[in-house]
């Protein structure tokens, strides 16, 4: 006979000790960044720049110490660790935490670990909406803009697509209406390409579809910031209930969930989540798919624990990504490259991994 | 009885968008109660279930939920009242049984809760009731379908609701698990709960049923006790060889 007590729950008693590792990695990949790439730091120079503040430029910099930093170098110093380095660093873990929050979302919703922010063809519309302004010569900003309204409106279209069908799987008919409009809309990058300029534009609309931190600015992560926590909000709070929809649509409602209202939440959420994320930052792939993937099996499927490790993990991947693609080679690397070099071996172990353990 | 029935069902008439399956479907179901409902495959018994959860519109007649009409009753209500073990639903992610059956309270309180201690209390409780305890970390891509089913009847429990809606539980499980839970199903009958389910397996009903439905083709063709159950009735039901159904039971009742 079964003892009459349940056993105590050991995921449960782990996950702080899962999350505060994961903190410290996250903390690990903040310093690694921030001394490395195109000028080298060492650990005691960034420390001391960052206590010194931003706005103490050039003349308080360590100098009650006895450094050896001159007012020259040490401004330049401080110019590097607050103008340079934090603002992509916290670039990078905004995109990442975005990404992989938004892959989880996904994934719960539409029952599919293999699904990824990309599946409602988010990335195919910003691409869209960025190469056209690329082509008509707008400035960056509003490349941005229609970056991020492409996104939306690639979405925005699925969604309508998938309502109108009377489909008897509702999940199925997103998808398929998903494929199709993000086919669509990469026939449409493909034509912009074809009538780009090849000198100019043609590079660039190469070298944004490949994803990049390099280009941030303060104003773009101000713009952005409101975006992503007003979106990653409502999937915080939800989070318990966001399990229900990995049930089937009849046992979710049967529990008492409004399944039809709760997943256009959560996909009006993940969607601004990622259109922000990559109107920023252009198509960086792979980080939606794995890092949830990776998150699972280390805080479990259940959402409430699978959040904070996603969000955790996705900032650290990103960062460390981004420190690499910074330093590893004379030029930069575009991010987008460097994701699907580390994500699809990552993805594939973790597949095996997991068949082994089945 | 005179109480009002928890559930109950008028000149019902039921299917999809485009195809009526059944019709003139009458049922009522109290408190205490068990009703088996029997039918050959594709009679339209997860379509009649379907409707009565409210998952899947009604074509014509009413349903009453505790002397209410369905539609007045909003999802979250409905959960309080009516629970569903569905047949065979696949789980994508390795919950934990615990994590499984604590989802029978996400829709009790706001939607921004965390699950509570009495939360975890119910499915602790709900799962020792059902002899899974010690299951209750266990992935439930890793344990057996039999056990499973238990974990989702569990969840119903948790949910706390009156009548109970299962969807052949026993089809997937072992002699020993079937009997566990039909065991369990008295039990709960014991507690004033009102249990609808459909089998394959007359002898089930004759085990726990109190009122046995026969549907056929999407229409009620026979309804009573115990009694209803004969190699006559049932070879009409099942379109088979009354001596070939006689066999049958006789060998799953010796």
């Amino acid at each position: 006979m079964p003892s009459s007590t349940l056993p105590t729950t050991t995921r449960s008693s782990l996950q702080p000790v899962l999350l505060l590792g994961l903190v410290l990695l996250l903390l690990l990949a903040v310093g690694g960044s921030l001394i490395s790439g195109a000028y080298p730091l060492s650990a005691h120079q960034a420390w001391q720049a960052l206590l010194a503040g931003p706005t103490s430029v050039g003349t308080s910099v360590d100098t009650s110490v006895g450094s050896s930093l001159s007012n020259a170098a040490g401004s330049e110093l401080s110019t590097v660790v607050w103008q340079l380095r934090l603002p992509r660093i916290a670039a990078a873990l905004l995109v990442g935490m975005a990404l992989a929050t938004a892959g989880a979302t996904y994934q719960a919703m539409f029952r599919n670990p293999l699904v990824s922010p990309d599946i409602l063809g988010v990335a195919a519309g910003a691409g869209l909406g960025a190469s056209f302004a690329i082509l008509a010569g707008l400035p960056l900003v509003m490349v941005q803009f229609a970056a991020f309204g492409g996104g939306l409106l690639a979405v925005s279209c699925v969604v309508l697509v998938a309502t109108r069908v009377r489909h008897h799987d509702p999940i199925l008919a997103m998808v398929l209406a998903g494929v199709a409009i993000g086919t669509l809309f990469a026939a449409g990058i493909s034509l912009v390409k074809v009538l780009a300029d090849p000198s100019v534009q043609l590079p660039s609309i190469t070298f944004w579809l490949l994803g990049g931190l390099h280009a941030i600015t303060l104003t773009d992560l101000a713009l952005v910031s409101p975006l992503l926590f007003g979106a990653l909000l409502p999937i915080w709070l939800l989070r318990w209930r966001i399990n229900a929809l990995s049930l089937s649509d009849d046992e979710a409602a049967s529990i008492g969930v409004d399944v039809r209202r709760l997943r256009l939440i959560l996909i009006a959420c993940a969607t601004l989540m990622t259109a922000s994320a990559v109107a920023i930052a252009g198509i960086i792939g792979w980080i939606g798919l794995v890092i949830p993937h990776a998150a699972r099996l280390l805080a479990g499927a259940e959402f409430s624990r699978l959040l904070p490790a996603t969000l955790l993990l996705g900032g650290s991947f990103l960062l460390i990504a981004d420190s690499f693609a910074r330093s590893v080679a004379a030029i930069e690397l575009p991010l987008g490259i460097l994701t699907a070099f580390v994500g699809a071996p990552a993805f594939l172990l973790l597949l095996a991994r997991q068949g082994r353990s089945a | 009885m005179s109480t009002t029935p928890l559930l109950a069902a008028h000149a019902l008439a039921i299917g999809h968008p485009r195809r009526t399956v059944g019709e003139s479907i009458n049922l009522q179901l109290a408190g205490g109660e068990v009703l088996c409902l029997l039918g050959p495959n594709g009679s339209g018994k997860t379509t009649l279930f379907r409707t009565l959860l409210g998952l899947l519109p009604a074509r014509d007649g009413q349903i009453e939920v505790a002397g209410q009409p369905l539609a007045r009753w909003s999802r979250s209500q409905l959960a309080s009242k009516l629970a569903y073990v569905p047949q065979n639903p696949a789980l994508p992610f390795a919950f934990s049984l615990e994590e499984v059956v604590l989802m029978g309270r996400i829709a009790h309180g706001s939607p921004f809760r965390q699950p509570s201690r009495q939360d975890r209390a119910l499915a602790a409780e709900a799962l020792h009731s059902l002899g899974i305890a010690h299951l209750a970390e266990r992935a439930c891509t890793e344990v057996s379908g039999g056990e499973r089913q238990l974990a989702l009847i569990a969840r119903a429990l948790a949910q706390q609701a009156e009548v109970l809606i299962l969807d052949e539980p026993t089809s997937s499980l072992d002699f020993g698990n079937q009997l566990r839970v039909l065991d369990c199903l008295s039990s709960l009958r014991a507690r004033g709960l009102a249990i609808l389910l459909s089998t394959h397996q007359p002898e089930h009903a004759l085990r726990i049923a109190d009122r046995i439905l026969f549907l056929k083709q999407g229409q009620l063709i026979a309804s009573g006790g115990r009694e209803l159950i004969t190699p006559a009735a049932l070879a009409r039901l099942y379109d088979s060889d009354e001596a070939l159904i006689a066999a049958g039971l006789g060998m799953h009742m010796r």
